[in-house]
């Protein structure tokens, strides 16, 4: 069911906002504009901070399909983009041999034996063009940077044997990366970009409400301030929104009303992932803390 | 606000300012193009500029690529709003100086050492470094002079003999072990390459001579150098600058993926500067972005920023990591192994290069010593040439067998 498509900066924030994803002025403009540019969209940011939860909000949000490719070390064509069917095609040449034919290239390559991956299913005809995530493509090598440059300045993709297909109305791309490596500029060139970076308290407070409503008002301000503050903290890996959001659901389902000590050092894998970052915060450090954010936040008495 | 800002984008001074503070940005070091800009009108005449907070982003989005350059992007973009006529001032101010003022503005911290990295290939013409044929065998020695110059100690060459001993070091080849990737490429033997097999059976009219067969490509490990610049390691450490160098910039750097550190009291990333492929312009160029040469060192702190900010960009858990230091810190012993610890899981070998076991009785007194001993792999010497030819070796030991996760 296609929805229309957002005609103003405030319509698409609306139209995320609707599926329950926060996006603030400038994402909202990114988004917009890589619409109607005819873009793609290249999201850049900590992980955890809700770049691939954009694609997916987009998706539904436009109501169209959402493709995925999710990018790794020596993804190639045949998993991407293309793959030819060869069982279909020596299945022919038999089919062929036996009828006495001869085998032709043309009716070999056609697209009747063509495999679509993700990339070239995305520039297939669809009733609403389809949102095209591809995933963490830091995690792919150069080599696929460069493949996907004429998809990213054409949409289309060219098969050797059979010719250049080419999207009648291109998908709305939507590429993330967590940074592990820096993404060539030609493929950034191509590109709107946007840097996602940790929200502020009041925005985090609000996501938090939305994806977690089970979660009292006072519980869930304790937790942002807190998650916000071990953020102040130098540590290998800060917690994104997701774990955040993680943290509260695991709260709600222990009966947390506020937080404490013992829950806290309890649940604290939730929001960090480096054994360091748990020494270190665990105990003392996580006290100090939170009485920092109960005197900030001084927990109201549960209704 | 004399900026006319009234739906009439893309034409007259509207245009004209946004193209204009494209090139302010780009004489600030943001590396944009026209298309740039041109992108930026379009964008902001689809998104209109009635507001404030639109025209940032819409100017964020199109102009900027990374996040480091969002703080230049904001000051120039608030110069922009306050006072336009800023722009133009600024632009002439900037433009034609721009490269010459640059340069001046970072001089080095310490002249005489950067004169001193410069001056071992003065007398030299400086293009012929560049040709790896030549520096391979340094014209005029003979195997005994070579012999003899590989066992000198660098912190006891002469002028002259650092020259010779640099060019020796420049011509090394480090065996950096080979990891399959999960690409193929066509190979005599191996799985069968289908659609290669089909185009030949359809170019012979459904017969197949030989089946087109392919493996897994090799490739690499990526290396990663952290070099300590502090004052007791100064002498070594440029001789392995000399090292990291060739390997950055010399034949074959293609498909290498070396990431080259120095730290003294602060970490600092070179490689970029590094990557010129005349020595003496790149040592130049590193000299002048690094600010505490031949200070003191703080060991358990640049590991930790590493740690945080660089390890999982350069090559993760499948790189190699030397790092080059005497190990002589003074200050939190704990930091500084659970830092190295760190280190060691986050790569996939982490060579220790001490210029102190040159000494034959060398023995693990210092307290950052023991710190950090447990938690390297090899403990090595890199104090004459030889112990750098042995690093060689070294890397490459036990490459296909041991360390790859496919075989």
């Amino acid at each position: 069911m296609a929805a229309e498509r957002p005609a103003t900066i405030e319509a698409m924030r609306a139209l995320l906002g609707a599926q329950d994803y926060l996006a603030d002025t400038e994402l909202a403009t990114c988004a917009f504009l890589a619409l109607r540019l005819e873009r793609p969209l290249f999201v850049e940011g900590e992980p955890g901070t809700g770049k691939t939860e954009l694609a997916r909000a987009l998706a539904r949000g436009l109501g169209c399909e959402l493709i995925r490719l999710q990018c790794y070390e020596g993804l190639d064509a045949a998993a991407a983009a293309y793959e030819w069917n060869h069982a279909r095609q020596l299945l022919a040449i038999r089919a062929a041999e036996l009828s006495g034919g001869r085998i032709e290239d043309t009716n070999l390559y056609d697209e009747r034996y063509l495999i679509a991956r993700p990339l070239l299913r995305a520039l297939q005809p669809h009733a609403v063009p389809p949102v095209l995530l591809i995933d963490e493509l830091d995690r792919s090598d150069e080599p696929f940077e460069a493949y996907l440059l004429e998809l990213l300045a054409d949409y289309q993709i060219t098969i050797p044997e059979l010719g250049t297909i080419r999207a009648a109305a291109p998908p709305l791309v939507v590429i993330t990366s967590n940074r592990t490596r820096e993404v060539h500029d030609a493929v950034k060139r191509r590109c709107l970009y946007h840097w996602v970076g940790y929200p502020d308290a009041a925005r985090e407070l609000d996501i938090v409400r939305r994806r977690a409503p089970e979660a009292a008002a006072a519980l869930a301000a304790q937790i942002v301030d807190f998650v916000q503050s071990l953020r102040a903290l130098e540590l290998y890996k800060l917690p994104g929104i997701a774990e955040t959001i993680e943290w509260t659901r695991a709260l709600v389902a222990l009966d947390a009303v506020a937080l404490d000590p013992e829950t806290i050092d309890a649940t604290l894998g939730l929001l960090l992932k480096y054994q360091e970052d748990l020494l270190r915060v665990r105990g003392a450090e996580a006290a100090r803390l939170l009485a920092e954010v109960s005197q900030r936040q001084p927990a109201r008495a549960a209704r | 606000m004399s900026l006319e800002l009234d739906g009439s984008a893309g034409r007259g001074h509207f245009a004209d300012n946004v193209v204009h503070f494209v090139r302010v940005l780009r004489a600030a070091g943001l590396p944009l193009g026209t298309d740039r800009a041109l992108l930026a009108l379009r964008a902001l005449a689809c998104a209109g500029t009635e507001s404030r907070a639109v025209f940032a982003a819409v100017l964020r989005t199109c102009l900027v690529d990374r996040p480091e350059h969002l703080p230049l992007f904001e000051q120039a973009l608030a110069a922009f709003w306050q006072d336009p006529d800023l722009l133009g001032r600024l632009l002439r101010l900037r433009l034609p100086q721009v490269t010459p003022q640059v340069r001046a503005a970072v001089r080095p911290a310490s002249p005489r050492l950067a004169q001193a990295l410069i001056q071992g290939s003065a007398p030299r013409a400086a293009p012929q470094a560049a040709d790896p044929a030549d520096a391979a065998v340094p014209a005029g020695l003979s195997w005994s002079d070579r012999e003899r110059l590989r066992k000198i100690d660098f912190e006891a060459m002469t002028i002259e003999e650092w020259q010779q001993a640099r060019r020796l070091v420049a011509a090394l080849d480090p065996l950096l072990p080979c990891t399959a990737t999960r690409r193929l490429q066509p190979a005599a033997r191996g799985a069968i390459a289908m659609r290669r097999a089909l185009r030949e059976m359809v170019r012979h009219g459904g017969e197949l001579a030989r089946l087109p067969r392919r493996r897994a490509r090799t490739r690499r490990a990526p290396l990663v150098l952290l070099i300590d610049i502090s004052g007791s390691m100064s002498r070594y450490s440029r001789m392995l600058l000399h090292y990291a160098q060739q390997l950055c910039a010399g034949a074959g750097a293609a498909d290498r993926r070396v990431q080259v550190f120095v730290f003294g009291t602060r970490l600092t990333a070179v490689t970029r500067s590094l990557a010129s492929r005349d020595p003496d312009a790149a040592l130049d160029a590193l000299v002048r972005s690094v600010d505490d040469w031949a200070g003191g060192t703080r060991i358990a702190g640049c590991l930790s920023e590493y740690n945080r900010r660089w390890l999982q960009r350069t090559g993760g858990a499948s790189a190699v990591v030397l790092l080059a230091t005497d190990g002589l810190d003074h200050a939190d012993f704990e930091a500084l192994a659970m830092q190295t610890r760190r280190l060691r899981l986050g790569c996939r070998r982490l060579l220790w290069l001490n210029p102190l076991l040159r000494y034959d009785r060398f023995e693990p007194r210092a307290r950052g010593v023991q710190a950090m001993r447990p938690h390297v792999d090899r403990l090595l010497p890199m104090h004459n040439v030889a112990a750098l030819e042995s690093l060689g070796r070294v890397l490459g030991v036990g490459s296909r067998r041991q360390d790859s996760p496919w075989r």
